[in-house]
């Protein structure tokens, strides 16, 4: 009997076919198997891409550059907001069912296709990404895989459930303002939400163009540095990828904490957060030894971040709130639909405040390279739960998951998300760096995994 | 700060913006932009010299 290789990470799977120990149909295989046992539990995918998994599975397994390729035999997942060639890219909505399928598939699979993963389907969303918890009132929600009567997390729910539930060991989603960190904290898996800019957007479909960001999740360190590393390069489809030479990753993960300042944020990121999102972030903080530093103003920071996402929301769903409001979740559309409505007076002012909160954040990594804090206040609330209570005061759940995430791609900074394997349920933390230093957060995050301070815990499913 | 009277802004921003309006909806829309707009009077009232720039520069 072939060896299993549902929990196995991306970087083993990839050994393993170039060293001809299996091939990429027989992991393929596996991982379809458990997608078909496991996803009308998890609900995480809306697509399988059975068919086309096979034949791409068979053209690595004969490549005779199988033995080159970081991904070879990889299968892996995307948040149905990426194109997918011969799909229609719903981006979580009834609406966009309508559309034509895509033509072609978003870039960065292309990338992650070109080093040798294989595309199994597209994962459920909140709709058009407007989302802190996974559910969906379309498809229905994404469930937890550490207890299914929990929220995963969102927007990229289903990237949370399917990556932490087994079904692949690598998928992709988009982060405006917590997406991938959300969650990843709730799930128990690693994320990263690159720099604003450093990954092509090219054929996904947007929310907030000033404020969208894509990225990977993987239940190791080594997976999202592979998975990067692939992904990185200029492309001018997407109007705010930045022109930058790649910068490989993977080689420095092992060069460890030497030289790296550690500080953690107080104040704001404390306030609210449970008792064991606290006790998670101060035992990390310990063994990195850092040292306490306040990001100033967060709070306006994640106000304008709210601002300018309801507002350019607003915008790009305007003409679909005009002729097809009956077809939105009610919840997406009455927000939108306020968002139609704030003057563009204060959207300008929120994006002056930016520009000067940028400045006194870079200023803050001055004096170390990174920040840790919370990703979300509390672990994984229940299924349609409203309302939570965070420092004595009661909120929408779904507004205020990304309490601590927004404030930080607000102004685009890189930041990897580590999950602390709590019981009954993990939660994650945020470290975060300057803009264009994912490698420092990822040492960091690699050190910690290495120290077995955080790690991807495997649910009983 | 108490919440501003918003019912008939709402009413007429929808009407000028020719977006719908079902009465079922308004009170969660106006729960909605009172939330938006006190986010935004924070960031708003924040002191910032009339120099300052917005995020987003344009270059041709």
């Amino acid at each position: 009997m072939s060896k299993d290789f549902t929990w196995s990470t991306g970087s083993e799977i990839a050994a393993a076919v170039a060293a001809g120990e299996t091939t990429a149909l027989a992991v393929t295989e596996q991982l379809l198997a458990a997608i078909a046992a496991r996803n009308p539990t998890l609900n995480a995918f809306t697509a399988v891409t059975a068919e086309r998994a096979r034949a791409k599975a068979k053209a690595i397994d004969v490549s005779p550059d199988k033995s080159k390729l970081p991904l070879a035999g990889v299968p892996f997942a995307v948040k149905n907001l990426f194109d997918i060639e011969g799909i229609a890219t719903v981006a979580g909505s009834k609406i966009n069912r309508a559309h034509p399928p895509a033509r072609r598939d978003a870039e960065l699979i292309e990338r992650m296709e070109k080093a040798g993963a294989v595309l199994v389907g597209a994962l459920n969303m909140g709709e058009y990404a407007y989302d802190f918890t996974g559910e969906n009132v379309h498809d229905g929600p994404s469930r937890n895989p550490h207890d299914i009567t929990r929220m995963t997390g969102g927007s990229s729910g289903g990237s949370g459930g399917a990556v932490g539930g087994g079904l692949v060991p690598i998928a992709l989603g988009s982060d405006t303002n917590g997406s991938i960190r959300v969650p990843s904290s709730l799930c128990g898996i690693f994320g990263l939400k690159p720099t604003y800019g450093r990954l092509t957007r090219a054929r996904s479909f947007p929310f907030v163009g000033s404020l969208d960001h894509l990225g990977p999740f993987a239940r190791s360190v080594r997976d999202l540095a592979l998975s990067y590393d692939v992904m990185q390069g200029f492309d001018a489809d997407d109007a705010a990828c930045v022109d930058r030479p790649k910068e490989s990753v993977s080689p420095l993960l092992t060069r460890g904490l030497d030289g790296l300042r550690v500080a953690v944020a107080g104040g704001y990121f404390r306030k609210g957060a449970s008792p064991e999102v606290l006790s998670a972030l101060d035992g990390v903080a310990k063994a990195l030894k850092a040292r306490d530093v306040e990001i100033p103003q967060a709070a306006r920071a994640r106000a304008a971040a709210y601002v300018i996402t309801a507002t350019e929301g607003a915008a790009l769903h305007l003409d679909r709130l005009r002729k097809q409001a009956n077809d939105f979740d009610p919840a997406v559309r009455d927000r939108l639909i306020a968002g139609a409505m704030v003057p563009s007076t204060l959207v300008v002012k929120a994006q002056i405040f930016r520009r000067w909160y940028r400045e006194q954040v870079l200023a803050l990594f001055k004096d170390c390279d990174v920040i840790l804090a919370p990703s979300t206040p509390v672990t994984a609330p229940k299924l349609g739960q409203q309302i939570f209570t965070l420092d004595g005061v009661e909120m929408p759940v779904r507004a205020n998951m990304g309490l601590y995430t927004q404030p930080i791609s607000f102004i685009g900074l890189p930041v990897v998300a580590v999950p602390v394997a709590l019981k009954p349920l993990p939660i994650g933390l945020q470290i975060i760096a300057a803009p264009w230093r994912e490698e420092v957060a990822l040492r960091v995050a690699f050190a910690l995994e290495q120290m077995g301070a955080v790690s991807a815990p495997r649910p009983n499913l | 700060m108490p919440s501003p009277p918003l019912d008939a802004f709402i009413e007429s921003a929808a009407a000028a913006l020719d977006l719908p309006l079902d009465p079922a909806w308004q009170a969660s829309i106006k729960a909605n932009l009172d939330v938006t707009l006190r986010h935004a009077a924070t960031v708003a009232e924040f002191p910032l010299p009339d120099e300052a720039e917005p995020a987003p520069v344009f270059r041709a």
